[in-house]
């Protein structure tokens, strides 16, 4: 809270009210709080405020064996579980030295690249909501979500809490069956893709309150740690896809699509194109999967004590880079666990991307985020 | 794989670059192989603005501020000295006898700093800065205003671990409550009670 001396030199320009926009307000998307500042409809000053949700995820991680961690990291980010589980075991195979046999590596691509595409079309259904588009394109999204999260549930379980993977691979293979649904979905997201453009393409609505609204300038966004669809949004290629090429992403050809205003129009395309670059790469690993076996059978999943060391590992999920970094202090639990919530450092500069826009815009602007509070808070 | 930078020629240009600062690699033994570098917190302003602007290595995308705890601990070593010692006659005399010799080494909170390069595709530089004590002298110079990013996660830190960020803008509690007197993530932290009122959890 400022000071009265503060309230009353900025009063002297005009009526200043101040706000608390949530942490009930159904266009924070969850337990999220703006204290906002207004002058008339104009932002001019804008605090996110959170915690609401935090639960120590890091502290109970510690305490916990290694393969303990995997089913608490579910819950992150909890519409995008099976990215969760890989930025995680990625880095204990880093710090323990693991590798991962080919048949899993590909199983992995499938599923992450799912999850982006439906995390993609839930963010867009949700960012028109925001806008005033009640209904439609959600549910045209999450039509296309059930059907994912279907498979999801026939693969490990689970359609949103999937703990799947493993150090040294994923828990279960998947059968024959279960790869022939997945190409027959993946045959119909293009159609699906192109339905959903077309509906909102053009629509004056959607331009005139994204275009030029809550520009993130490149700059910025860089110093910022801004990372994921937001950062290529303002112009900067960069995903971890392509730059740290983990897994098996050097086998696949895909394109990486880059902004050029950094506006919230912008971050709404990049999620659209993002979503056509991942179904081409399910193509192609659904073309090449090997058989084989989907666990290294050095790997230890009880009783894991890595040698004394640490590691950042580190993964492009549908939000930005998600890393995890691991003390090892030669136990069976680690020293210090540490996520790097792409959700959270995102958020940095949602008060430099708002100010000056009316009190509306700052809704869709925190909309083009893209946030997960169970990650924010932890 | 981005490109590994090494440790070594990183302390090299650094020394070179800041003149009066020292550099020390800390060695990780783990298959990753990502070793850190250990700053002089009077220097470390300095050599991050060096770190982000340099035409080489061009850090300028610090992705992750981690905080870490590391506790009071005695290390135990045996070692031979030589003693009067009574033998079965009655006797003394002076003999080699092993002795285990225990040193106290009293703990610190660090800061390690993950940097990348977003122009240059390369990294991680890894920093680590850390305070005289964990007790009364707990401050580190704040890196925010190298790297934005660094805001929230040193908050974070503030929070969860009593790290004072110095020269930090807004230092404030993000993930607890104003007025909540602990810091959650430390090693020895003991939470309250479940039956205590949460206004006695306030300072």
């Amino acid at each position: 809270m400022s000071s009265v001396a503060e309230m009353h030199a900025i009063a002297g320009q005009g009526e200043i009210m101040e706000v608390s926009m949530g942490p009930h307000h159904p266009s924070t998307h969850g337990v999220f709080r703006m204290d906002v500042r207004l002058e008339g409809e104009r932002v001019v000053r804008l605090k996110p405020v959170f915690g609401y949700l935090h639960r120590n995820h890091e502290k109970i991680a510690e305490h916990g064996a290694y393969l303990g961690a995997i089913p608490y990291t579910d819950r992150l980010d909890y519409l995008c579980s099976m990215t969760n589980n890989w930025g995680y075991v990625l880095a204990v195979e880093k710090l323990a030295g693991l590798a991962v046999p080919e048949r899993a590596e590909y199983i992995r691509v499938i599923v992450a690249e799912l999850t982006r595409f439906q995390n993609h079309a839930g963010l867009v259904g949700f960012l028109l909501q925001d806008m005033g588009a009640s209904g439609t394109p959600l549910m045209y999204a999450f039509r296309e979500r059930e059907k994912i999260l279907d498979l999801f549930e026939s693969l490990s379980g689970a359609r949103m809490m999937c703990n799947y993977m493993r150090f040294g691979g994923v828990r279960v293979d998947c059968s024959a069956a279960w790869l022939e649904e997945v190409r027959q979905l993946v045959g119909r997201l293009p159609q699906f893709v192109d339905e959903f453009e077309k509906l909102l393409r053009g629509n004056e609505i959607l331009m005139a309150r994204t275009q030029g609204v809550g520009v993130l300038p490149r700059e910025l966004a860089v110093n910022a740690g801004v990372t994921g669809p937001m950062l290529r949004a303002s112009g900067v290629n960069y995903d971890v896809r392509k730059v740290d090429r983990y897994g098996i992403y050097d086998r696949f050809a895909f394109r990486v699509p880059l902004g050029e205003h950094g506006d919230v129009y912008d971050r709404y395309m990049m999620r659209i194109l993002e979503m056509r670059e991942t179904v081409t790469i399910l193509e192609q690993a659904l073309k090449d999967i090997p058989a084989g076996p989907v666990m290294d059978p050095k790997a230890k999943l009880r009783g894991l004590r890595p040698k004394v060391g640490e590691a950042y590992g580190r993964i492009e999920s549908p939000k930005g880079e998600l890393g995890f970094y691991l003390i090892s202090d030669g136990t069976g639990n680690p020293y210090r666990y540490r996520v790097r919530p792409p959700s959270m450092i995102n958020l940095t500069i949602l008060e430099d991307m708002c100010l000056g826009e009316n009190i509306a815009d700052t809704v869709i602007i925190l909309g083009s985020v893209d946030i997960v509070l169970g990650e924010v808070d932890r | 794989m981005s490109a590994l930078l090494n440790a070594e020629d990183v302390k090299a240009q650094i020394e070179a670059g800041v003149p009066g600062s020292r550099v020390r690699v800390i060695q990780n033994g783990s298959p990753s192989a990502q070793h850190s570098l250990l700053l002089e917190n009077e220097h470390a302003r300095a050599v991050a603005e060096f770190l982000r602007d340099d035409a080489g290595l061009r850090l300028d995308y610090c992705s992750l501020v981690t905080g870490v705890d590391w506790t009071d601990r005695e290390t135990s070593e045996k070692v031979k000295v030589r003693k009067l010692v009574q033998a079965a006659d009655g006797t003394e005399q002076e003999q080699e006898v092993e002795e285990v010799r225990k040193t106290r080494v009293p703990g610190y909170l660090e800061a390690v700093y993950h940097l990348f390069s977003m122009e240059k595709k390369h990294g991680p530089v890894i920093l680590r800065l850390r305070t005289a004590n964990r007790t009364n002298d707990t401050t580190l110079p704040s890196l925010t205003p190298v790297w934005r990013s660094a805001e929230f996660q040193e908050r974070e830190a503030f929070d969860l671990y009593g790290i004072v960020f110095e020269g930090h803008p807004d230092l404030r509690r993000i993930l607890m409550w104003e007025g909540f007197a602990d810091y959650p993530m430390r090693k020895d932290y003991v939470p309250p009670a479940d039956d205590v009122e949460v206004a006695e959890v306030h300072r």
